[in-house]
């Protein structure tokens, strides 16, 4: 495999722009930078974890243009042009969103280390299929793990979340 | 940790093969990144270069062309996993990208990268090898059609040459009477053993005119196992009801296991005879 070092004439960087929690961001990123790097170290957002770091545990997962993705995985430029949001951008004026409130409600967390992971992947489910079953529910959900609940708690929170927004919106 | 590296961003085939030519194996492509990112954050691979390809748009598109479902490389597991046409052409198809890794894998991982990267514990492959594709090789002008089956060199290796992008998997749709099973077994989160058949019968539905069989992620790399098709091919149904067992033994020894993390080489070889069995009693099913 060919290597070398990039010499500092080399160095690249891309103006990106993309809306942060409804918020436009505007910074120059280099190729490399992972998303969550950019979020958590240089936005300072840092709801989103890194743990596994290979895509498996889920405790990175942020949204972009509504659909789950692991920062620790994602090239920063990527998400030029998109919307990104971090479980920061969830409660909306100060009111937590249901399934904020739902985990809380239904003890779906103990530590919360993938807890902001684990709301933000039952967004995006909830967002295209308000009304899963627990099937298609833990379906979705199985690249988020949990090491402290065994998940009977997180499935009854979002759960209970999907009745108490569909309750909201009829 | 990612070390430094330049981004290309071309938008057509012909720019794309170019870069690739010029900066030989200083340079890789670029797709979902979701396997190539993890091997260069361990610091397994590096390279100067990542050539994106997404910019070439119309790599995304699933259509049908008479008999044959024409796959774009750059479409993600996700897009096929919900794919109308897939859906209704290859449901065998849908149904393996639906049990891709996990959702967020499916979104921004693209079959073309997974055939590409050609990581031995793979699902797509194996069942693209059943169903006959053809994947299309292109570079410059040139353009070429590589059957899935000759695609797998080895672990990690394709019969792309180094300034070839696969742009297209063509895969022909199923003649009927027939059906289509893949079926995977793991403990890790990449299955020990992926095994898929594609059975077709004569028109009264009592014998195998003709069956595919490929394993995967047993051995370095996918591949048809011969041997137990054409221990089948030409039976009755009963018959090869009654002989699986003895199909699933010759497909194990077949299937080039290897003992690795996900399991020893004689268990593979016994969940390669499980699987074909199940598999070939559900392909069966579907031949209504």
């Amino acid at each position: 495999m060919a290597m070398t070092t990039l010499r500092h004439s080399d160095l690249q960087t891309l103006p990106i722009s993309f809306t942060l929690n409804g918020k436009l961001q505007e910074l120059d990123v280099e190729p490399h930078e992972l998303l969550l790097d950019v979020i958590r170290d240089r936005l300072g957002l840092t709801g989103a974890k890194r743990s596994c770091d290979v895509q498996v545990c889920g405790a990175c997962t942020l949204l972009v243009d509504g659909r789950p993705v692991s920062a620790c995985t994602t090239l920063a430029f990527e998400v030029r042009g998109r919307s990104v949001m971090t479980i920061e951008g969830l409660a909306e004026n100060g009111k937590l969103h249901p399934l904020q409130q739902a985990f809380i409600e239904h003890g779906g967390f103990q530590c919360g280390f993938c807890t902001p992971g684990m709301i933000l992947a039952a967004k995006a489910l909830l967002d295209q299929n308000p009304h899963p079953t627990e099937e298609e529910l833990k379906h979705f959900m199985h690249g988020n793990i949990c090491r402290c609940t065994g998940y009977k708690k997180i499935i009854e929170s979002i759960m209970a979340a999907a009745k108490n927004i569909s309750e909201a919106t009829h | 940790m990612l070390r430094r590296f330049r981004l290309e961003e071309p938008t057509s085939v012909a720019e794309v093969s170019e870069l690739l030519g010029r900066f030989g194996d200083s340079a890789k492509i670029y797709a979902g990144g979701t396997e190539l990112l993890l091997a260069m954050k361990e610091g397994l691979v590096q390279y100067e270069r990542l050539v994106n390809i997404k910019g070439v748009t119309y790599l995304n598109e699933v259509k049908q062309n008479n008999g044959e479902v024409h796959i774009g490389a750059l479409c993600t597991h996700r897009e096929l996993e919900n794919s109308p046409l897939v859906k209704e052409k290859l449901p065998a198809l849908a149904k393996l990208e639906e049990n891709v890794a996990n959702v967020r894998v499916r979104q921004v991982g693209t079959l073309g990268g997974n055939l590409c990267f050609a990581e031995p514990h793979a699902d797509p492959g194996t069942l693209l090898i059943a169903l006959g594709a053809h994947l299309v090789a292109e570079k410059g002008d040139g353009k070429r059609e590589v059957p899935a089956e000759s695609f797998f060199v080895d672990a990690y290796e394709t019969a792309l040459e180094p300034d070839e992008v696969l742009t297209r998997i063509i895969v022909p749709v199923p003649a009927q009477p027939s059906g289509i099973c893949y079926m995977k077994f793991g403990y890790l989160e990449r299955p020990s053993v992926g095994l898929a058949v594609a059975v077709k019968l004569n028109s009264g539905k009592t014998a195998i005119d003709d069956i595919k069989i490929a394993v995967g992620c047993a051995g370095p790399a996918p591949k048809r196992v011969a041997e137990a098709e054409a221990f089948l091919k030409g039976k009755s149904v009963d018959e090869a009801t009654r002989t699986i067992p003895e199909a699933g033994e010759t497909a194990g020894r077949a299937s080039q296991a290897i003992s690795d993390l996900h399991g020893a080489q004689d268990y593979k070889e016994h969940i390669v005879q499980v699987l074909l069995k199940r598999s070939f009693q559900n392909a069966l099913s579907q031949c209504t």
